[in-house]
């Protein structure tokens, strides 16, 4: 395999904590790689450090040891404005609480990457092209109808939907979800495995959290996180 | 743009916000009032004190006055940066109403009047004859009488009238006594003459707006009073000069002219048998030369300054509260925002957007309440006088006719500017604060 094929890189992860006098060793030393187009499903018990990992490969937070590499690039290197453009543009975030913000409408929220992203020059240059983005991820999540309304006016399932859409907005090379189906019906949450499904399986790579074996199933891959490492590592035949 | 957008709706949203707005807005409002009365009669009272004193005084607080001043008079009038000038005598007299068995101590003041109506606003203040001020001291019902002019709460309290126009035209009578004074200060005469005493018949009144003044001072014929005070004879003096500037010469420049034209005249006269006289004589501005009478208006309205200065504390702190608040209940949005790539310094300028627009929305709020209100200040005044006998500012002391209620562009515009900078500042610790948060710990993502 080519080394070009590895969208990812984790090497010896380290997390640690100082909680008052004791040191919480949350990872202890992570090997993870990342291909191109896969679906992997990081799973672990509740403290296993899973959701750690998934924070430090998007660069929400840093390791204290070990490096991160996005496309051969240690993230370490990166100064603050590349982190930023880093998570603009290269990752998208799917949180289990959805992480919405309340003030603005559904279409709002999904184009808000974009927007964030660039000046009000270059918004008002480009917020049609948004515009017509975020209604088109709207409606392959059949949400079209919803465009105008407020988080706080939609079920979960919606607004995990909207959620996706948002952490697809700029086309990110990795979507990184973290228990996208934790605080949801399992209807719902199908529904929500089955969107993110459909996306890997037209090219985009996933890194998934979860502490349900049932769901870590859906992925290419599964991960076992155990006490802050990497104890097996499964392919599942989907 | 998000951060526009973000910062409207927090402030639209948030009710907490309202509290932050009305803080801005009840500041304001207060200081817009209470700043552009105290200007208004800070400034009104300078003008007045102006137009007494007219640009520039060139004189001596001596009661013996300096001599010479005639040649110096016509030395100014020979300047191109000289409008007018106008001797003076001041002194002061024991004053006596015909009928009357009671004397007061009155300053007195002999002008020409023609004269000093250029140099100063004498002719203005007068009741009857401003528009012909060279008969102020003539007496209409018999032409050998000498006139004289009295501060209208000089005759108020003489008359024991409440107002002015309760008087008719009165043939009242006043015997005025000075004792003259020689050159060299000795009483100029002795015995039982050592008072020189002349009757002066009212011819008209005088209001200068100054209270001091219109309480006080008796406007005598010139000569007449030069006499009185022993004053005239071979050498005649004067107490001081009032001088106007042509038009676009300025006050300061104007009197450092003056300051180096009066030192080559006293040098001139040097060997002038009264040379001495000189010697005490200075040559003021007019804010010089009233400055203890405009000094304690100064302070007071630096003090008030001072006072609405920690109303902009108070307000930069409840700002702080409110925002500190708003940004805690807001650390999940912050959150959100860094994981889509939003930077520390973004965060900091959309809560200083915030805040900026908690500035702009109550000053504008308070500039609105404050200019009805400063439109209706006279109204409401009235009212509460009608009613309740209550008056804000007692006009014996503040002399002034209304309310000052003119809005002044720059007061405003500081006021404002101070008030978005006082809510910036106490959004700045809140913003900064969130800036610093770290985005898995706002998220709550409690799962390691």
């Amino acid at each position: 395999m080519s080394k070009d094929d590895f969208i990812l890189k984790a090497e010896g992860l380290h997390k640690s904590y100082r909680m008052g006098a004791t040191e919480v060793r949350v990872l202890k030393g992570v090997n993870l790689n990342i291909k191109k187009g896969e679906f992997v499903a990081i799973i672990g018990a509740s403290g296993s450090g899973k959701s750690t990992l998934l924070h430090i490969l998007g660069a929400l937070d840093k390791p204290t040891k070990g490096v991160v590499k996005f496309e051969q690039r240690d993230l370490s290197r990166f100064r603050a404005g590349e982190l930023n453009r880093f998570r603009n543009r290269m990752v998208g975030f799917v949180f289990q609480f959805y992480h919405l913000l309340d003030e603005l409408s559904v279409l709002e929220n999904v184009f808000l990457p974009t927007m964030t992203g660039k000046s009000i020059i270059g918004w008002f240059a480009c917020r049609r092209q948004a515009k017509n983005r975020a209604k088109e991820l709207l409606a392959q999540m059949g949400l079209t109808e919803r465009i105008k309304h407020k988080p706080y006016q939609l079920s979960g399932g919606e607004r995990q939907r909207v959620a996706i859409g948002r952490a697809l907005m700029n086309e990110p090379r990795l979507l990184l979800a973290d228990e996208p189906t934790g605080n949801l019906d399992s209807a719902t949450g199908n529904g929500i495995l089955d969107v993110l499904e459909t996306l890997n399986r037209a090219g985009q790579t996933i890194v998934m959290v979860t502490h349900d074996e049932r769901i870590a199933q859906r992925a290419g891959r599964t991960v076992t996180l155990v006490d802050g490492k990497i104890e097996h590592k499964n392919s599942n035949n989907l | 743009m998000y951060k526009i957008i973000l910062a409207t709706r927090y402030l639209l949203k948030r009710r907490t916000t309202y509290f932050a707005v009305l803080a801005v807005a009840l500041s304001v409002f207060v200081v817009v009032v209470v700043m552009t009365v105290m200007a208004g009669l800070v400034n009104e009272f300078k003008e007045k004190n102006h137009r007494f004193a007219g640009d520039c005084v060139v004189g001596t607080e001596s009661l013996v006055g300096f001599a010479y001043y005639e040649d110096f008079v016509k030395l100014m009038e020979q300047q191109d940066f000289v409008e007018a000038v106008s001797p003076a005598i001041k002194s002061f007299a024991l004053k006596r109403r015909r009928g009357s068995d009671q004397d007061g101590v009155v300053e007195i003041m002999g002008i020409d009047p023609v004269r000093h109506s250029q140099a100063t606003g004498f002719g203005d203040t007068l009741y009857y004859h401003k528009d012909d001020v060279s008969k102020t001291f003539e007496i209409a019902y018999d032409a050998n009488l000498v006139g004289c002019v009295l501060g209208d709460f000089l005759l108020l309290q003489d008359t024991n009238s409440r107002n002015l126009s309760e008087i008719s035209l009165p043939r009242i009578a006043y015997s005025i006594s000075c004792f003259p004074l020689t050159a060299r200060g000795a009483l100029a005469q002795a015995g039982t003459d050592m008072v020189n005493t002349k009757t002066f018949y009212y011819s008209d009144q005088s209001s200068t707006g100054l209270p001091r003044i219109d309480g006080s001072l008796v406007y005598l014929p010139f000569e007449q009073a030069q006499l009185l005070c022993g004053m005239a004879g071979s050498n005649k003096r004067a107490s001081r000069l009032h001088i106007r500037f042509k038009p676009g010469v300025k006050i300061q420049a104007g009197r450092e002219k003056v300051r180096s034209l009066w030192q080559k005249f006293k040098q001139d006269k040097a060997g002038e048998i009264q040379a001495y006289t000189l010697d005490t004589v200075t040559v003021q501005s007019w804010k010089q030369y009233r400055r203890s009478s405009i000094a304690p208006m100064e302070n007071e309205q630096t003090e008030m300054s001072v006072m609405f200065g920690f109303v902009g504390i108070t307000t930069v702190f409840i700002v702080l509260v409110v925002f500190y608040m708003i940004i805690s209940h807001k650390s999940k949005d912050i959150g959100i925002l860094k994981s889509i790539g939003v930077s520390n310094i973004d965060i900091i300028e959309l809560f200083s957007g915030y805040a900026f627009l908690v500035g702009i929305l109550g000053s504008g709020f308070g500039l609105l309440a404050g200019w009805v209100f400063l439109l209706k200040i006279n109204p409401i005044e009235d009212w509460l006088f009608e009613h309740f006998g209550f008056q804000l500012w007692d006009r014996t002391i503040y002399a002034i006719g209304d309310i000052p209620n003119q809005v002044e562009f720059k007061i405003l515009a500081i006021i404002v500017v101070s008030a978005i900078a006082a809510c910036l500042v106490g959004a700045l610790i809140p913003s900064l604060q969130a800036a610093r948060q770290k985005p898995v710990e706002t998220l709550q993502v409690g799962q390691l």
